[in-house]
Formats: structure tokens, C-alpha cells, sequence
């Protein structure tokens, strides 16, 4: 167990941050490319004198070395996946296997347009209709829309197919319950279709009550929004009755597939009695992650809803071809410009044949196993709000570091001193002071016994040295940036300076 | 702690509270609040003039760590809410009690003012919180 002490000063890690902006680094006249001499006519009345701008634009002149070092070196600054343990809960940073990669770039799949004729692109119809096939068996559910981009998006294309359900058999009821463990995502998606949130207070085992759910239900509320397992990584293992209560007065049960990766190839959500599913292929399915996307977020419907998937699908015909079928009169419509994000789905398909059945579920096995390695190492150090037995992620609060004037921010902050990641912190909101673990099945022993180590070097430096903790990072580029003022001044695009 | 408890103010268990003047009572969050919720960076109020019962949601207030919703302590018109916060909204965190007031309401059923708790009570409800 090692302490990492603060040598590098404030001003030296200043220092390293030299890199400056690429328009910073403009020179006039500086070029990256070498065009040959213009061996036609100039034409300068092609477009007419309206749409001809009056001053070249400002762009950045720079040589391809400049470029080149530029983005290296910011790189260098960066912290990402492939660089060490990103255990960033709710998020399963997990590594993207480069089979993916390769797959994705196979000539046929990355050079096709979405406008070609169906028999040119059979592959790619292929695809599409073997990878909802495996999303089927997955979820065990009878149909899956692939075309939501984010899981959020899925959320929505998931709870407007509820509403044209409910609607089309009279009422398309007012409210969606939503426990208080929920990603915050459910809520802002469940509003955006239009409908109205109640709020379910988890029981003191951080799980939903049965009475309470029971009591909320009627003929007003169109669906429950579950996260499962849950953001404490708790499995709901009343979710049967759940899906019991909801269907005897008319209501769905959604469920956030965010957390699929804890028990893929182990259990179905189609036989939980869930209605309606996404699953976020850039968490579970190994699809790069962050940087904002591209994402995918494919969902799963029971056959009371199948009806309603987005248009259009794509179908085998009995020749063994395949078409897109835009015949589903009661469709919610498209939810996305052609078929997603058609080469996400391409990796998450090559990820899926790569494991294999047993694979998959191999995953899930070790991604609750790693989980709980940290909780079972961490345990005497770091307080365990909910003591549950937990799935893939552990969820611990800053209570036993609070009385020395340490937070979970301080701990997060340090954690970076010692070349980790830091976890997700304050969420779920249940949890005050919340630093919620997700290691992911990618970690070796090795690399979680880094971790926890750290952790614990942490947390004993927070009793003997805790001003070494609340002035972290003292390792990093930067040292604590200024948060508040970034959300309330954002600069958002570069200016020159006058 | 108890001194950072103002004790002429009334307070909910949401962590408003509620500094009565007449007729009129002066809303805000408490120094507990601010400080776990950590800096403000947003407040969002309601317009002048909107009819507001006891409990019922108000406003949100957003801050780096969370987005949280801010209850009314107490039923009646409201009559002003703090502009100053939509440039600073830092307010709250740095004079919660003072600057950093949210709004003011024009009380409908003052005796309302009763069910809300003393400073002492504040304190006592805080410790347990924190404890849990």
C-alpha cells in the first residue's frame, strides 16, 4: 500500500498544461497541404453574387505537424478506457474489444449509403434483422426497434408506444410512476412523451415497496419507469409482482436496460413480465462510450405493444432475402433518420457473436463478481449505506470521512492522484455523499486490488492528512476547477482576443 | 451548529424556511441546505402573483452536484422573488438567510407558521439527518 505525496507543486502541474487552443496556434499563411497549380479556366460566376461571401472565412493555418502534435498532446491530457479503470457507476465504462473496430470498417458496411437499393445492400439488412434476433432471444421478447440512438431516446421511443397502446384503447392515462432510485434520465424522458411523474419512495432496503407501488397504481397511471437493478445496484426481486399489479388495472412496466450488463445470459426481462426494455449497446454491448456518442439504444417490446415499433422494419422473406417493411399502420412512426446508428449496431452484433451465449453470461457473472470484490474489500473503510446484497456496482457515502471535514468530492478528486478514474459521485440522489463503483467485467484482479488500495490509502489519509485530500488533485494538468462558475459563465466558442 | 440557526425564522423539514413579517413571510433555504447541496448555479422561482399552497412544489434549485426542488413552507400569494439570483445565484449559498432569500409570500393562513419548526427543533432535525 503506497501514499502518493503531492511533490509536483501547483505551479508545476501548470506548467504541463501548455498546450494551447489550434486557433491559438495559427500562423498566416501556414498550409497543410500543397494543391497544384489551377490547370482550368477560373469560373467566377458559378454562383450567384447573393451567396458569394465578401471575406474568406477565418479558418486555422496550420502544418500537418502542428495538427498532428496538437491533438496527441491533448490526448496525453485526457483519461480514457484504455488508458486504466474508469468506474464511473451506472455507466459501464468497460473495454471495446478492437474485433469491433475491424468489423465495423469492413469496406461493405462503412462505405454503404442509406438510399441504396435493397439488393445491393442485403448484408446490411442481414445485419440489421440477425441482430434484432439476438436482442429477441436476449430479452426474451418478441420484438425489437433498433432504432433509438441513446438510451435516453430509447426511454422515449419505449414510453410513446405505452401512449399509442393506451390511446388506442381510450385512455391514454396521465401519470408515470417513477421510484426515487430512478437514472434521471426516466423522468425527463416520461415528461417528454407528455406525461406527468409520481415519485416512489424506495423502502429501507433501497428497493421498491410492494404497498407503496400498490397503492399508487390505478386507472390514471400508464406505466411504471424501474431501473433493474437499480441505481444501488440492487436487484428488484419483487419484480413480478410488480408486473402482476401493473397489468391487473391496464398499466406497463418499463424497464431500463441500463444495468442489462449485471445479468445478461442469466435472466430475461420478457419472462420478469417487463413490457418494454432498452438495452444501451454502448454499455452492455462493449460499443465505444462517451465523448457523446454515436450510442444506440435498441427496445424491446412484449406482443401487447409490438404493433407499435417505429417503421420501418426490416423482414426476411421466404426466399431468404430481406426488405424493410413499412407496413405497420399502428407504428408510433420513425424515431430516426434511416436505421440508427447503423455502424454501433454493426460492433454490438460482433461483440454478441464474439462471446456468445456463454460469453455474455460469463460477463454478467464477472461484472457482479468484480463489484463485489470492491464492496467486500472497501466495506471497512468507506460506509455502505444499503447492505443488501448487491449486482454490479456498489454504492458507498462519505459518512465515515465526513466527521473530519472530508467529502465525497475530496475523495473523488484525490482518487485521480493515484492515476484512477473517479467513480460517479452524489448519485443516486438517495444516497447523500454518494460515490457509486462500477468496475465492469473488463478489470483483472490485479488492476481492482490498484484500486482498492487506493481507496483505502484514501480513506487513512482522510483520518491522519485530510488537508492532503481536500486540496486534490495535486497530480493532474489542472487542479479543482471552478465548477460553478463553468455552469453559470460558460464560454462556449473561442474568440480572438482584441 | 445551533448558532448558525437564525431563531426568529420557521423552518420545514424540506429545509426552507419561512422569516415572517406581518402578514408576509420570507422564503429561503437554509444554511444546511446550501451547504449540502453544494454551489448554486441556477433558481428557478415562480412568477409574481402565483397562488401557492403549503408543501406544494415552487421552484427548483440547481447546483453542481444535483437539481432539487424547492417547496413553499407556507400558503399565500407570491408577492416578490429575489431577481438578484439570476445573475447571482451564488447568493444562496454565501448569505442564505440575507441576499440569498428565494421569494416572499403573502400568507394566506399564517397560523400555518406553527407547524413549521423552531430553531431548536431545526437543529434536532438536521443531526438526525445527517446521522442516517
Amino acid at each position: 500500500m503506497t501514499t502518493i505525496e503531492p511533490e509536483i507543486t501547483e505551479r508545476e502541474a501548470a506548467q504541463k498544461l501548455t498546450e494551447p487552443l489550434i486557433f491559438e496556434r495559427s500562423k498566416a499563411g501556414r498550409r497543410g497541404y500543397q494543391l497544384p497549380a489551377l490547370d482550368v479556366p477560373e469560373q467566377s460566376d458559378v454562383l450567384p453574387q447573393s451567396l458569394m461571401r465578401g471575406e474568406i472565412a477565418e479558418e486555422v493555418e496550420v502544418s500537418e505537424v502542428d495538427v498532428i502534435r496538437h491533438f496527441t498532446r491533448l490526448s496525453k491530457l485526457n483519461f480514457s478506457i484504455d488508458q486504466g479503470l474508469y468506474p464511473l457507476g451506472s455507466c459501464t465504462m468497460k473495454h471495446n474489444p478492437r474485433i469491433n473496430e475491424e468489423i465495423a470498417r469492413t469496406w461493405g458496411f462503412a462505405q454503404s449509403h442509406p438510399f441504396q437499393a435493397e439488393h445491393q445492400v442485403q448484408g446490411n439488412l442481414e445485419l440489421l434483422w440477425t441482430l434484432e434476433q439476438t436482442l429477441k432471444e436476449i430479452f426474451g421478447m418478441p420484438r425489437v426497434t433498433l432504432q433509438p440512438v441513446a438510451g435516453a431516446h430509447g426511454e422515449l421511443t419505449g414510453i410513446l408506444m405505452v401512449h399509442k397502446a393506451l390511446a388506442k384503447s381510450g385512455n391514454a392515462r396521465k401519470y408515470i410512476l417513477i421510484p426515487d432510485s430512478a437514472h434521471g434520465t426516466n423522468p425527463a424522458s416520461a415528461a417528454f412523451a407528455g406525461y406527468q411523474i409520481k415519485e416512489l419512495k424506495s423502502n429501507n432496503r433501497g428497493t421498491v415497496d410492494l404497498a407503496v407501488l400498490e397503492a399508487a397504481v390505478d386507472e390514471d397511471v400508464a406505466a411504471l419507469m424501474i431501473t433493474v437493478p437499480n441505481t444501488l445496484g440492487l436487484f428488484e426481486s419483487d419484480i413480478r409482482k410488480m408486473a402482476d399489479i401493473l397489468h391487473a388495472k391496464g398499466a406497463y412496466l418499463y424497464c431500463d436496460g441500463a444495468n442489462l450488463n449485471s445479468y445478461v445470459g442469466v435472466a430475461r426481462p420478457g419472462d420478469m413480465g417487463i413490457d418494454v426494455i432498452h438495452s444501451n449497446l454502448h454499455k452492455t454491448f462493449s460499443t465505444p462510450h462517451g465523448g457523446g456518442g454515436p450510442g444506440a439504444g435498441p427496445v424491446g417490446v412484449s406482443d401487447k405493444l409490438a404493433p407499435f415499433v417505429p417503421t420501418p422494419t426490416v423482414e426476411k422473406r421466404e426466399d431468404g432475402t430481406f426488405y424493410l417493411d413499412f407496413n405497420h399502420p399502428d407504428s408510433i412512426g420513425r424515431m430516426r433518420a434511416f436505421h440508427g446508428n447503423f455502424n454501433v449496431l454493426v460492433r454490438a452484433l460482433t461483440y454478441m457473436r464474439s462471446m456468445g451465449p456463454t460469453g455474455l453470461r460469463r460477463i454478467a457473472q464477472l461484472a457482479v463478481l468484480n463489484a463485489n470484490y470492491i464492496r467486500a474489500r472497501l466495506r471497512k473503510h468507506y460506509h455502505l449505506p444499503y447492505d443488501g446484497p448487491s449486482l454490479h456496482e456498489v454504492v458507498f457515502s462519505d459518512k465515515l470521512q465526513a466527521p473530519k471535514d472530508v467529502h465525497t468530492l475530496d475523495i473523488a478528486k484525490r482518487l485521480m492522484d493515484y492515476g484512477f478514474h473517479p467513480p460517479t459521485i452524489y448519485f443516486p440522489l438517495i444516497v447523500s455523499g454518494a460515490l457509486m463503483i462500477e468496475p465492469t467485467e473488463s478489470e483483472p484482479k490485479e488492476e481492482l486490488d490498484a484500486f482498492c488500495d487506493a481507496m483505502i490509502a484514501i480513506a487513512r489519509e482522510c483520518e491522519e492528512r485530510p488537508e492532503l485530500v481536500r486540496s486534490a488533485p495535486h497530480t493532474t494538468p489542472v487542479r479543482r476547477l471552478d465548477e460553478a462558475r463553468a455552469a453559470r459563465q460558460p464560454v462556449l466558442r473561442w474568440r480572438r482576443s482584441v | 451548529m445551533s448558532s448558525s440557526i437564525p431563531e426568529d425564522n420557521r423552518y420545514a423539514k424540506s429545509h426552507e424556511y419561512a422569516h415572517a413579517e406581518g402578514d408576509v413571510a420570507m422564503v429561503g433555504i437554509t444554511e444546511y441546505a446550501q451547504k449540502e447541496l453544494g454551489d448554486v448555479v441556477m433558481v428557478e422561482l415562480p412568477a409574481v402573483g402565483t397562488q401557492i399552497d403549503a408543501n406544494e412544489e415552487m421552484g427548483t434549485i440547481e447546483s453542481v452536484k444535483a437539481v432539487s426542488d424547492l417547496f413553499a413552507p407556507v400558503s399565500g400569494e407570491v408577492i416578490e422573488i429575489n431577481e438578484a439570483l439570476t445573475e447571482k445565484p451564488d447568493l444562496v449559498n454565501t448569505d442564505p438567510y440575507g441576499d440569498g432569500w428565494l421569494v416572499k409570500i403573502r400568507m394566506s393562513d399564517p397560523s400555518e407558521l406553527d407547524e413549521l419548526m423552531g430553531a431548536d427543533e431545526y437543529d434536532e432535525y438536521i443531526e438526525a439527518e445527517s446521522a442516517k
